[in-house]
């Protein structure tokens, strides 16, 4: 490997420190320190400043009375229903037992939904990352939902919802056809000031609703919600609150 | 059924990372009673997101929400007319670039006292206070750091240098060449 140059070592040395280099480029850099006084002064410096901050900056714990009372919300369920009325022990038995079953079935189906749900997250993170490099994110470029809507006639095998907000501040911008969990989707593409959100729409294959439910992903709202027999996924760099109201406003408008 | 296993998961995971939000908190409005008001507050708000939560890096969720809550706090705070306390000389070097010039910085660190290394790092402005927080005392990556602040990464290399490029000349440590 060739030797780094003084000048290519020194942005490298706050990575160093912070273990953010791979093997090659710290062994690079702890080949250049070797040699080279300047880098090893700055070096042997971050080192002491971080073991002084590790030493002396205070970690400040949890006071007991948080511990004890962060959680100052009711309780949303009974934690337990078979606490209250006094019944008969094996009906307690028989409860206790559908209970566990019930729990680990719940268990088993959010984890799997977990993971499908991440999986589905990032991909339409990609796809709304995509439109927004291309200069078009729409394939039809309309404000009017009697244009977009008639638009993905013959393109889709199912007729999506299309809606203008813009009495509510989310004007409708376009639509676009894209690809999502391995099947063609409606992307309704509406603005707000300068931020644009990428609603993603196709039809669902369960059979109850459910959400909305926010996510953030790599600093992108996410807000899945199913409803009407179709899945919704609406994403935007648009802060938290507006794109809640924005999910909002569209249940509504159905 | 869910609805409870799901609480009982969000009091495991606020549980287990408890220290870690009140030390957030406590380094970003700088006071123990505002830091448990924000912590209790980012509870609140964890439970009401807690559907949206898809698992993995349960720490850096529950700080990314007491982050957002402490700065809404702060917000609230500099609004009210408290005016935040950064140190003037640390704001105005917030623009200067670091010294660059031929010989060698030599930094020797004398010993430091631990009340004068807090003072240090409380009188940064808070985003460089928070990367500092994040890094050295949570032992988060830069990535983790950018998640949780909402910024790129290379925002993050940045805050992090200028934290300690600041924290060197508050201690008078930086030996002028």
């Amino acid at each position: 490997m060739t030797p780094i140059r003084c000048d290519e070592c020194t942005p490298l040395l706050p990575l160093y420190g912070d273990g953010e280099l791979d093997a090659a480029q710290a062994l690079a850099v702890e080949q250049h320190t070797a040699d080279c006084a300047r880098c090893k002064a700055r070096l042997t410096g971050a080192r002491e400043l971080r073991a002084a901050i590790r030493r002396c900056a205070p970690y400040y714990r949890a006071p007991d009375a948080l511990r004890q009372h962060w959680d100052s919300s009711p309780p949303n369920a009974p934690v337990s229903a078979t606490a209250t009325a006094p019944s008969r022990r094996w009906q307690r038995w028989i409860g206790a037992l559908a209970a566990c079953l019930v729990l680990s079935l719940a268990v088993n189906t959010r984890l799997l939904m977990r993971d499908d749900n991440a999986r589905l997250s990032d991909e339409l993170l990609n796809a709304h990352l995509r439109s927004l490099m291309a200069d078009h994110p729409a394939d039809v470029q309309s404000t009017d939902q009697h244009t977009v809507k008639p638009w993905f006639a013959g393109k889709l095998d199912f007729s999506p919802p299309v809606r203008d907000l813009a009495s509510v501040g989310f004007p409708l911008a376009g639509g676009r056809l894209d690809y999502i969990d391995h099947r063609k989707v409606a992307a309704l593409i509406y603005r707000r000031r300068l931020h644009v959100i990428n609603l993603f729409v196709w039809p669902s294959a369960a059979s109850f609703s459910l959400g909305p439910d926010q996510q953030t992903v790599t600093g992108y709202n996410v807000i899945h919600w199913r409803a009407d027999g179709m899945e919704w996924w609406a994403i935007s760099d648009l802060n938290t609150t507006e794109l809640e109201d924005f999910a909002r406003q569209m249940r509504k408008s159905l | 059924v869910t609805d409870e296993l799901s609480r009982k998961r969000y009091e495991q995971l606020v549980a287990s990372h408890l220290d870690a939000a009140y030390n957030l908190a406590r380094w970003l409005t700088q006071n123990p009673d505002d830091a448990h008001d924000c912590v209790q507050d980012a509870c609140m708000r964890a439970l009401r997101f807690f559907g949206g939560f898809r698992g993995g890096d349960g720490r850096a969720w529950l700080l990314t929400i007491v982050r957002n809550t402490c700065y809404s706090f702060l917000q609230r705070r500099q609004a009210g007319g408290a005016v935040l306390e950064y140190d003037d000389e640390c704001m105005s070097l917030v623009s200067q670039e670091p010294s660059n010039t031929d010989n060698p910085e030599v930094y020797a660190l004398r010993e430091t006292d631990a009340r004068q290394l807090e003072a240090a790092i409380m009188a940064l402005p808070p985003e460089y206070r928070e990367a500092l927080v994040l890094r050295e005392l949570e032992d988060f990556s830069y990535k983790q750091i950018a998640d949780i602040a909402g910024v790129p990464i290379g925002t993050v290399m940045s805050r992090l240098s200028r934290a300690r490029e600041l924290l060197r000349r508050r201690l008078g440590t930086e030996e002028s060449p």
